[in-house]
């Protein structure tokens, strides 16, 4: 460390040397409040503290309580408490406005709805019938079973190859990388983070679609026998066709991808918790470093990176704009193998929403609202366990993706 | 007689016991090496499989525009099934800049009434709401806004809803980055500075906030960052628009990036195949551009932390 190091690292908390100009400043505001000053603590960091003798209205006169600084100051927490609210407000507001969109589709689909395979609009030329005081067009018929066990199913492709890659990446990043490198990882997970889902449903479509249709999943596809459980895996049709790349596993690993992040880099802030000297008296007794992890560390942060996932769930199962653009889109029949079309209710809501318009009796558009019910209650169900599961963690780095 | 007493104690073991404890001392030193040496590869092969995807997209998203990449399409508007982005990047920017300033308002006063007067264990109610609103689906929000704002509100297509619906997207982020970076103040800022005399407000923006400001400053960047790479929530509330943002909050559809990747990547002509490579490498751009500049801010607030500081403190001496 050179000479001109050191002075400017003491010289460098600027904090510890604002301080001293920063309690001069207080003395004399003490005395002249700044009068100038209403914008808030947004502006904190470059308004001038003070001015004495300033140029504000009554600048020169002894300031008590009622000057308009002083009152701005007093009343500001009952400010920000209010736009604390809105969030709760809003959150109010789009609960009832989806109940309120909803309702129609409620009544008329009954329980049914979750239990139908079938998605019918009924004709566009058909006349609008009334059926338990519900307009709707002749035929209309919709079953949501489809689309909530194609959501289930890409999820759970996604956790199953997102939690080990993920729990995988951080041990390594954690336990044997160098801190340079591991910086370079988190940067990595960054920008998987930050990769707009548009862009993962683009690259899918393109690019991993095709090369998993091709070079991954029809030798598969191949080989897989008949029988229950592994003709999941089996091709579709007498070509044990793979599909051409749209389909449940390209959304579960596009889905998986997106949620690697959240997991990785959760688990990552975990492992650098879990206090050294339990590792190290595990290894001192003679186990390896592999077996250190699984018996002492492992075990440590396992709430957590279960609360990590069920995290990463949550946004796999409200992910929408990529598997609108990989699902294959056929909401109406369940995927039969790894490789068929499906979808889900998210992206089934942004590919029908147009031509639900065409619907005059407005029974599509309120369907909408059903099914942005239906999802809105799972995710919000998953959210709250990993909430519940992680409540104890807080992260240190930078923060990943929406809803960490 | 080290070497008797090592046989006796194993021998009143059961064999059982016996076969562990062989098991797990020198017996199969080789297989636990080779086990250990496995699980830490399989960790390095997580480590591709994630590094990987990231190198896939950006060199996928990257050879797909440059390959037939003119300059003109960041000065032109889009038209037809072709054209330019530069309705797109002006929409994206406005909305960027509208979100920043919503959610900068909304989303770092409601963070500092969490962090600095409400204490840890009240306002579970407001906290929660918060949570459960970052775990609403974009999609519906993009629905309630189309429904509410859209059509029951006559906004139309508008920027108006877009915002709206964008910020009430990442505001319970910002609030969450804000009330953890003002958290992370320490308490003896604040009680120095009431010993000292000095005023509630002072302290406020000159102990707590400026100290905790990189990392609002952070959350607020991953926030826009979101904002900016969605496309379902806006697909229904800014409509889309060819022409540069005409400045009107409603009535007036917007264009934005994310719509030009997903809709003209399935119009079936080359020239917009090729728009949307573009889109989405400008998109790309933007959102790297954010992170870098998040990850700045990061590494400035650890150089302000406080055990930074007494490190450093600690040097000279």
């Amino acid at each position: 460390m050179t000479a001109d190091d050191r002075t400017t690292m003491v010289a460098e908390p600027p904090l510890v040397a604002g301080d001293e100009a920063q309690r001069a400043d207080a003395r004399q505001t003490s005395d002249i409040p700044p009068q100038a000053q209403t914008g808030g603590p947004t502006g904190a960091g470059t308004a001038p503290p003070a001015q004495p003798g300033g140029s504000g209205p009554g600048g020169g006169s002894p300031s008590g309580p009622a000057s308009p600084w002083w009152r701005a100051e007093r009343l500001m927490p009952r400010a920000l408490r209010g736009v604390a609210f809105l969030p709760l407000v809003a959150l109010v507001l789009i609960l009832a406005a989806l109940v309120w969109k909803a309702m129609p589709a409620i009544r008329y689909n009954g329980f049914g709805f979750f239990t139908r395979s079938v998605w019918n609009l009924g004709g566009s030329y058909s006349p609008i019938v009334t059926t338990n005081g519900i307009r709707h067009p002749q035929g209309a018929t919709y079953g949501a079973l489809p689309l909530i066990v194609g959501t289930l199913q890409s999820s759970v492709i996604a956790l199953v190859l997102a939690v080990p890659i993920g729990i995988g990446t951080a041990l390594i990043v954690v336990e044997k990388l160098p801190a340079r490198l591991s910086s370079g990882v988190g940067f990595f997970l960054e920008v998987l983070a930050g990769i707009p889902s548009v862009v993962y449903g683009l690259w899918g479509a393109l690019t991993l679609g095709p090369f998993l249709a091709h070079d991954i999943a029809q030798p598969i596809a191949n080989v897989m026998p008949n029988v229950p459980v592994l003709n999941f895996f089996r091709g579709e049709g007498p070509n044990n066709s793979a599909g051409n790349g749209n389909g449940l596993l390209v959304s579960g690993v596009v889905l998986a991808i997106m949620i690697l992040p959240i997991i990785a880099a959760t688990t990552r802030d975990l492992l650098r918790q879990v206090p050294r000297p339990t590792v190290e008296g595990a290894v001192a007794l003679g186990m390896t470093d592999a077996e250190a992890v699984r018996a002492v560390t492992l075990p440590w942060v396992r709430a957590g990176v279960i609360g990590a996932s069920v995290l990463g769930l949550g946004r796999a199962l409200g992910e929408t704009i990529a598997l609108a653009m990989v699902s294959g889109g056929s909401p109406g029949h369940i995927a039969t193998s790894l490789y068929g079309a499906m979808t889900t209710i998210a992206a089934t809501i942004v590919t029908q929403l147009d031509s639900a318009f065409n619907d005059v009796s407005g029974l599509a558009v309120s369907v909408m609202a059903e099914l942005g019910l239906v999802l809105l209650v799972i995710t919000v169900l998953a959210n709250a366990g990993a909430r519940w599961l992680v409540r104890r963690v807080s992260t240190t780095a930078l923060p990943v993706g929406r809803g960490v | 007689m080290p070497a008797g007493v090592t046989p006796q104690a194993t021998s009143e073991r059961r064999p059982a016991d016996r076969q562990a404890a062989r098991r797990a001392a020198g017996a199969s030193l080789g297989r636990r090496r080779l086990t250990n040496r496995l699980a830490w590869i399989a960790g390095a092969l997580c480590l591709a499989l994630v590094a990987i995807p990231v190198l896939s997209v950006i060199w996928g998203v990257v050879g797909r525009a440059v390959g037939n990449w003119h300059w003109n399409v960041l000065t032109t508007d889009t038209a037809g099934n072709g054209g330019g982005l530069l309705n797109g990047i002006e929409g994206t920017l406005v909305v960027m800049f509208g979100v920043a300033v919503i959610t900068g308002v909304i989303g770092i006063a409601g963070g500092l009434y969490l962090g600095e007067y409400l204490p840890a264990d009240r306002g579970q109610i407001l906290r929660g709401a918060s949570e459960v609103l970052s775990g609403v689906p974009s999609i519906v929000l993009g629905y309630v806004g189309y429904v509410v704002l859209v059509v029951q509100f006559h906004w139309g297509y508008s920027l108006a809803a877009a915002l709206i619906v964008l910020s009430i997207l990442v505001v319970p982020y910002v609030t969450k980055t804000t009330e953890v970076a003002i958290r992370g103040v320490p308490t003896a800022y604040r009680e120095g500075a009431e010993a000292l005399g000095m005023r509630s407000g002072y302290t406020l923006r000159k102990l707590v906030l400026r100290p905790a400001l990189p990392g609002i400053a952070t959350g607020l960047i991953v926030a826009l960052a979101i904002a900016v790479g969605e496309t379902a929530p806006l697909l229904f509330t800014a409509g889309f628009s060819n022409k540069a943002p005409t400045g009107q909050l409603t009535h007036s559809p917007i264009g934005y990036l994310t719509y030009l990747v997903y809709t003209y990547f399935n119009v079936p002509a080359a020239s917009a195949h090729a728009l949307a490579a573009d889109a989405a490498l400008v998109l790309l751009v933007i959102v790297l551009l954010l992170i870098v500049i998040a990850r700045v801010l990061v590494s400035m607030t650890q150089r302000y932390s406080p055990d930074r500081r007494q490190r450093v403190g600690r040097a000279p001496t």
